[in-house]
């Protein structure tokens, strides 16, 4: 069955790379805006590049960098230095 | 079922015990289909007091301002005491009527329903 | 990319997270960790807990820190530029009362008991999550005091927060709560808190708070705001890895964490009821209906972890169709007991107006118009006429969620939904069949339930009048609490946005 992992990031300039990237990566990714803030659906599996957000940001991006812009998520974590992998099994 | 404590045996405190209300026992009232009030109200209350002194005196200073109040014919309210159907009388104390310690009294006054029949 | 290849997250989290402790010689294991067993819960392998994020603490006080510089940065602009007067309306502030009164005292809470699991727990990976977590909870108090004290220099009922979250009727219900679960084992705090609570509740806290506040101009509540939820994704996360690590490591833990799921669901639900009312009736601009917000992160994002955690054997908690089939009305009848006991409490309700009504009736067809808007118009006709409905008795209250008896039968929400439960000669109340399930499995916790009201009548609150009591509050009367129309919080508003006119005119 098809379940949505679901990111909200803060609507930032430090978050916008990150938002950009999610969107760029996973084709099937729904962005929503609210006030202040940017919900991110997409079908069982999200990830997020470091490489990606690197390229937009013009230095290297360390995939911990994400506390910073993180509001809240839905599914299971799978973090290391080359991605950030939210997902349901 | 009981709790799962550190201690064996461990057993709280009831912290409303009839004794602690010095001489009074509590009662709740609740007037049906009249929800401006938000909940059930809840009063200490003398066991030997007559029922008739809740109708009398403990209500009216609370329910009175509900346009309402005034319009109910009381001999066609329907009472329940804890949830069974119950007849009060009048004359007889509360403890005598089988009103204890934290009873609940809900009561319908047919035909009233707050404005506009929303039960306000 | 850096010349010199670091550690791998994997590599680091490994090296920095195991091998730390040691099995005692000199005192049993059992005497150093006394709490970790009694409630039934099996661990075998403490080293299969993994934190996904892979957290160390090197990096945890360099990331804590870039928050901390951001967010008083942030702060220091709050108060040098006025913040109070950008707001909406002054309306929106008890929202932000609420808040000081009802929530930062849990984060304080939070923060001394995740200390107490951090030394508790065997493992040395939940261990340090825990650390982690007593120390962002530390920090969200600390900046939600700090930025909240702009406000308390202009507004009403912030003076006293913590002294009033003891003591007042309706902040019995947060703090019942949180004391439920820091007097539970390690165990079920961490279900309760950073699973139920955390993972499966908060975001209808603080992403409707947050969004809330940045609506209406609130930037202080925005900052503070962002600043904790950048760290709750962790803990929900922690939440989520506590419950999967408990079910993997023994299938007897199976039905008890169940239990707790559905116990502290519920529980949790109750306490956002005033969350509920708060969005629906307090925002002067609206950015989700509680409904809508429910069915995004509840119905939605809970039906998708719970799907999940179907091959573990969990079922959705018990009675979240109760919660379902109350979600057109939660939100009003909270709304109403404020209204009626507003004279009583440290924030001010009003008249609801025709455009927010309107909102209401679009928000909620089914039941807005027929049961509530005729209320609310009562309500208004009778202020209007000098009698502003005030309930000068005091209201039933539910033993378990200590909320007044105000939650209406699941299919009946014109009937106050009344259950009880008889025990050694005495009877309890409760407003749900949730709350009554949860006494009936402990009894002899619930028992000793502080209830407002029960206490007043024995003549623990200061005295017998209600000015008695609120004086023992530390409310101030006549500022604090009572409508807002003709509060001086109105008065002050009111002078600062004529003001704002004149200035206006005069560019
Ligand atoms: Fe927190
Ligand atoms: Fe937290
Ligand atoms: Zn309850």
């Amino acid at each position: 069955m098809t379940q949505n992992v679901s990111i909200t990031l803060q609507n930032t300039p430090d978050a916008r790379p990150i938002t950009e990237a999610i969107s760029e990566d996973n084709p099937k990714a729904v962005v929503a805006n609210y006030p202040s803030m940017i919900k991110i659906d997409c079908p069982n599996r999200l990830v997020i590049r470091a490489d990606s957000v690197s390229k937009k940001i013009g230095r290297a991006w360390d995939t911990q960098e994400i506390h910073l812009s993180l509001i809240t998520l839905s599914g299971n974590i799978d973090e290391d230095e080359g991605q950030f992998v939210l997902a349901w099994k | 079922m009981s709790v799962v404590a550190l201690k064996p045996g461990y057993k709280g405190e009831v912290l409303d015990r009839v004794e602690n209300f010095h001489g009074n026992q509590l009662v709740y009232l609740h007037w049906e289909d009249h929800l401006s009030f938000c909940a059930a109200l809840a009063f200490p209350l003398p066991p030997d007091m007559p029922f008739g002194a809740i109708l009398k005196d403990v209500l009216p200073p609370f329910y009175g301002m509900h346009p309402d109040w005034l319009k109910i014919d009381w001999s066609s309210v329907r009472w329940t005491l804890d949830g069974k159907p119950f007849t009060p009388d009048p004359g007889r104390a509360l403890r005598d009527q089988d009103i204890r310690h934290k009873s609940l009294l809900r009561f319908w006054t047919p035909g009233l329903k707050g404005p506009r029949d929303s039960c306000s | 990319m850096p010349a010199t290849k670091k550690l791998g997250l994997k590599q680091k989290y490994a090296l920095m997270t195991r091998g730390l402790d040691w099995e005692t010689t000199y005192q049993p294991m059992e005497k150093v960790f006394p709490y970790d067993q009694f409630e039934g819960i099996k661990v075998k392998n403490w080293d299969a807990w993994e934190d996904p994020f892979r957290l160390t603490m090197d990096a945890y006080w360099k990331i804590q820190a870039e928050k901390e510089r951001k967010l008083y940065a942030v702060i220091d602009s709050i108060s040098q530029n006025n913040a109070q007067l950008g707001i909406t309306d002054a309306r929106y502030i008890n929202a932000v009362k609420i808040f000081i009164q009802g929530v930062t005292p849990l984060e304080y809470q939070a923060h001394r008991h995740f200390a107490h699991v951090a030394r508790h727990l065997r493992g040395v990976g939940p261990r340090i999550a825990a650390q982690m977590q007593s120390l962002d909870e530390l920090r969200h108090a600390q900046t939600q005091i700090h930025t909240i004290s702009h406000y308390n220099k202009f507004f009403d009922g912030m003076h006293d927060w913590q002294h009033m979250h003891d003591r007042v009727w309706y902040l019995s219900v947060p703090k019942s709560f949180f004391d439920d679960a820091v007097t539970a084992g390690p165990f079920e705090f961490l279900t309760a808190i950073s699973f139920s609570f955390e993972y499966v509740l908060t975001n209808l806290l603080f992403v409707p708070f947050m969004s809330g506040a940045a609506y209406n101009g609130d930037l202080a509540t925005v900052t503070f705001g962002f600043s904790a939820q950048s760290d709750e994704s962790r803990h929900m996360t922690l939440g989520l890895e506590v419950v999967k690590f408990i079910l993997e490591q023994d299938e007897a833990n199976l039905p008890i964490v169940q239990r707790w799921i559905d116990k502290w669901f519920w529980r949790g639900y109750r306490l956002l009821s005033l969350v509920g009312m708060m969005m629906d009736y307090m925002l002067p601009k609206k950015v989700m209906s509680w409904a809508e917000a429910w069915e995004m992160y509840y119905e939605e994002q809970g039906g998708a972890l719970f799907a999940d955690l179907g091959r573990y054997g969990i079922r959705p908690p018990k009675h979240e169709d109760v919660a379902r089939k109350e979600k057109d009305r939660i939100s009003h009848e909270v709304w109403a007991i404020f209204y009626n006991y507003t004279h009583a409490a440290a924030f001010h309700t009003w008249d609801i107006d025709d455009e927010h009504m309107r909102w209401l009736s679009e928000k909620y067809p089914k039941t807005f118009d027929q049961l509530y808007r005729p209320r609310l118009l009562m309500w208004r006709d009778m202020a209007r006429a000098g009698k502003r409905f005030y309930n000068n008795a005091l209201p039933q209250l539910c033993n378990l969620c200590q909320i007044p008896m105000a939650f209406t039968e699941p299919d009946d929400p014109t009937t106050i939904c009344f259950r009880s439960s008889e025990l050694g000669g005495d009877r309890y109340h409760f407003c749900s069949d949730g709350c009554k399930e949860i006494f009936d499995q402990e009894p002899e916790k619930f028992v000793q339930s502080w209830l407002p009201v029960h206490q007043i009548f024995q003549g623990n609150c200061g005295g017998a009048s209600v000015e008695d009591v609120l004086k023992w509050y530390h409310l101030n009367l006549g500022a604090d609490n009572l409508d807002y129309a003709g509060s001086p919080e109105q008065k002050m508003w009111d002078q600062w946005m004529a003001g704002r006119h004149v200035a206006q005119a005069a560019e």
